[in-house]
């Protein structure tokens, strides 16, 4: 099995490498003065001589990240099991949900700094809660209802109960829903976690620090704490697939795109 | 017969769309109330001279300037914020929406067209597919707070042999882009590929070329597919537009009437309410018109949208 | 043509309407009576949407009739699913595919709160008797269709019901497949005595498996014919005997009948 993931991971890695290279190589032979988009060598010395300070910062930035992700999941999941369970419910609040993640939540951000005061950590935690609720609530509703006809005949043949359908059937069929929901919203959360800090928040964070190293045209160093947030969310993101394989053991080695 | 349950059928559809509608407007209603509600409660502490210590922590505080009600946010989109002109608010705010909204069609654009230009590379080889992937996906991680300044700085100055100006909006556009690409990959490529196999070998049957099998079959199968990426699409251009002119200081749009509105807040609190309500109906007009082109498109086809 | 056994399924002047009073208003069955004596195989079939599947779900309370009753072993048939009476088998085999095989037959026990070493010794013996027995810790997607029939059947009768109800089980397997089937299932039928309704669409399958084949009409569905198979044992010769064949004619042109009604 250990084997067969490096041979996944062969096209990615060739890919990735040559990409380097080819962004190495060009910016050798071009080499503008202070290019805005510097190569990956200078980059990752920028990372390693700054990196107390990016430490600190992705630090700060990611309990933000972490407290909104869990509140967002915990809120989301919550809501999918309670509305799953109501067809009424589910009919008016899905759609509902849909159209309000239609808004712009970022621009809620000065209202939260309003209400929370500019420091306050808990306006950056909302923005990051509320993104992360909506696509674990849409996509968790939709597995917890959308199981199969002759599930459920078989179920209500036995005469089961709502509890005992919703333990035996719904959860179990819910769960490769809520983990794609899952990824989505970890990205999303490191995203909106450094946006949400343009506004406000703690100063000695990843978006203030990106924000003024690129206003003092330091962009090695912008981009080296750049790295840092697309670290974060890649690690978050690996850590969903990991917390998945563990709680669907049963799942085949399928294709990840799709279903 | 038949024309009749097809009436009957559209009837449902409308009614079930009418309720939904319906359902927003009690949502809004029901928000206004717990807000009205909310303050009026906090006035009630204040009155009583106590103290609940989750009040400015973990819930807002009550006072007008933090929660201006509700009455004065509907009042202010008549009122002109400016002292020299008649303009009320409301044309101010719809004024830099339009703005917004051009960054984020032309963004939308852009990215629909690189985002299934990827799809069809990506459709040659499972190969490329599996290399390129992780880096689609690890590449909307990256922040946009991070990219806009450089790459307005880039249109500014490495953009200058275009036979026309490149503005800075233009730049914004890209960064709506830059969000919009992605989904619209990922489901383009899910499309392409969903197309029957038994149809595919029927086209190697004909003998056609490959470009004739994407253009004749795969294309089409996508059309489910890419409405739904659409729809994901459409928000994330328009919120890509307006941080993207945040962040990258551009004039004209939300983006810089919600940052003037937030610095200037004590002397106008419900402005800046005001503006993100703006911005919240421009994200919902987006939408809309997404889903009516959706079911346009759809049912001429006589085929059903795919659940997201 | 009834049994002079205790009657386990009892129809009386049963008819079903959908979306009563809307425009896709549909009649699916008409005025049926039926009753099956405890222990015989019976199939039903007829043509697309002649209402034979509902007819099973009546009997399985998993919908109600418009007008009439429907008893199993002299209750309501509501009464039964909740004594969990019947047990039930469909096209497609409803297995969770989170779930492994042995897991897949425990489902039925487990909701009825059995404790985990009666569950395991049960679920051991029905796979057995579906000669799975070796495929217990397997997971579902890595069965054929076969098999995961088979593992349906040993979930359906795992808590040991009188009654089984099946709707075109066979109907997704290739054709020899579906005559292994078959006889496994006459097999299971002869060993526990079970009363089976056997929903089909295929008139070879149905004469080999019944003593009693109910042709039902197309749309409103009513019993055409009621014709009684008397092949004795069935073997694999008997597919290929006269009487066989004679069977099969009878039937068939009992269903051409109602297809050339005016």
């Amino acid at each position: 099995m250990i084997s067969r993931a490096f041979r996944g991971a062969a096209p990615a890695t060739v890919v990735g490498l040559g990409g380097l290279l080819f962004w190495e190589l060009s910016l050798l032979i071009i080499n503008p003065e202070g290019f805005v988009l510097p190569a990956p060598s200078g980059i990752i010395a920028a990372f390693f001589d700054n990196f107390e300070e990016i430490w600190v910062a992705s630090r700060n930035t990611g309990f933000i990240v972490i407290t909104g992700l869990v509140g967002g999941v915990a809120l989301g999941v919550l809501w999918a099991l309670l509305v799953s369970r109501f067809r009424l419910a589910n009919e008016t609040l899905t759609p509902l949900a849909i159209s309000l993640n239609a808004i712009p939540i970022i621009a809620l951000a000065p209202i939260f700094n309003a209400w929370y005061g500019l420091l306050s950590p808990v306006s950056n935690q909302a923005i990051v809660v509320i993104l992360v609720f909506f696509p674990v609530f849409i996509n968790t509703t939709k597995g917890l209802t959308d199981v199969g006809a002759t599930e459920i005949e078989l179920m209500r043949s036995y005469a089961a109960s709502s509890w005992q359908v919703a333990r035996t059937v719904r959860i179990p069929n819910a769960m490769p829903f809520f983990f794609t929901a899952l990824k989505i919203a970890s990205s999303l959360a490191v995203i909106g976690a450094i946006v949400a800090e343009y506004f406000g928040g703690r100063q000695d964070a990843l978006g203030p620090l990106i924000v003024q190293n690129a206003g003092l045209t330091r962009y090695t160093e912008a981009w080296a704490a750049v790295l840092a947030g697309s670290v974060m969310g890649i690690v978050l993101f690996v850590a969903s697939g990991i917390f998945e394989r563990v709680s669907m053991p049963w799942k085949p080695d399928a294709e990840t795109i799709g279903a | 017969m038949a024309r009749e349950i097809r009436r009957h059928e559209r009837t449902e559809a409308t009614r079930r769309t009418l309720r939904r509608i319906g359902v927003f407007v009690v949502f809004l209603v029901i928000l206004a109330l717990a807000y009205t509600g909310y303050k009026a409660f906090g006035q009630s502490l204040d009155d009583a001279q106590t103290d609940w210590p989750m009040i400015g922590r973990v819930l807002p505080r009550t006072d007008d300037l933090t929660m201006p009600p509700v009455s004065d946010i509907i009042s202010e989109f008549t009122q002109p914020p400016q002292r020299n002109s008649d303009k009320p608010l409301a044309a101010f705010i719809a004024e830099a929406a339009l703005f917004t909204m051009r960054e984020a069609v032309l963004g939308f654009a852009f990215g629909v067209i690189f985002g299934l230009g990827i799809a069809v590379v990506l459709l040659r080889s499972k190969w490329i597919e599996q290399g390129v992937t992780p880096y689609l996906v690890a590449s909307q991680t990256v922040p946009l707070v991070a990219i806009a300044p450089i790459v307005i700085i880039w249109g500014s100055t490495s953009l200058d042999w275009l036979p026309f100006e490149w503005t800075n909006w233009m730049s914004v556009s890209l960064i709506a882009a830059y969000l919009t690409f992605f989904p619209v990959a990922m489901n383009g490529i899910r499309g392409l590929r969903s197309a029957d196999p038994a149809a595919m070998e029927l086209m190697r049957s004909y003998a056609a070329t490959r470009r004739q099998t994407l253009v004749k079959l795969q294309l089409p199968a996508s059309v489910p597919y890419l409405f739904a990426a659409f729809k994901i699409a459409a928000t994330a251009a328009i919120v890509g537009a307006i941080v993207g002119e945040i962040s990258g200081g551009v004039r004209g749009g939300l983006g810089r009437l919600i940052l003037d509105f937030a610095s200037r807040y004590t002397t106008g609190p419900s402005r800046l309410y005001a503006t993100v309500i703006g911005a919240a109906l421009l994200g919902l007009i987006a939408i809309g018109l997404v889903t009516a082109a959706e079911y346009l498109v759809l049912s001429k086809r006589k085929e059903e949208p795919l659940a997201l | 043509m009834t049994e002079p056994d205790r009657c386990a399924v009892a129809i009386s002047n049963v008819s079903k309407v959908f979306n009563q009073g809307k425009p896709n208003e549909v009649h699916a069955i008409e005025d049926i009576s039926l009753s099956i004596g405890e222990g015989t195989f019976v199939s039903l079939i007829g043509p697309s949407g002649c209402g034979k599947s509902t007819l099973l779900r009546l009997i399985a309370a998993l919908t109600h009739p418009t007008r009439g009753d429907v008893g199993v072993n002299d209750k309501s048939a509501d009464q039964a699913r909740l004594d969990r009476d019947y047990g039930m088998a469909f096209q497609t085999s409803g297995l969770f595919k989170w779930r492994s095989v042995a897991e897949n037959v425990e489902l039925p026990l487990q909701l009825m709160g059995w404790s985990k070493t009666d569950r395991k010794a049960r679920a051991a013996e029905m796979l057995d008797l579906v000669k799975l027995d070796e495929f217990g810790d397997h997971y579902p997607h890595e069965l054929s269709g076969g098999m995961r029939q088979r593992v349906a059947i040993a979930r359906a009768l795992s808590f040991r019901p009188s009654l089984l109800l099946m709707d075109e089980p066979f109907g997704a397997l290739d054709e020899m497949t579906r005559e292994h089937m078959q006889t496994e299932l006459l097999d299971i039928w002869n060993k526990t005595g079970k009363t089976i309704v056997f929903v089909t669409h295929s008139i070879p399958e149905a004469v080999f498996l019944s003593q009693r084949v109910i042709v039902m009409s197309p749309r409103p569905g009513r019993i055409a014919s009621d014709i009684r198979i008397d092949l004795g044992e069935r073997s694999f010769e008997t597919r290929e005997a006269s009487a066989f064949f004679e069977k099969v004619t009878e039937v068939r042109e009992a269903l051409r009948f109602e297809e050339s009604q005016p």
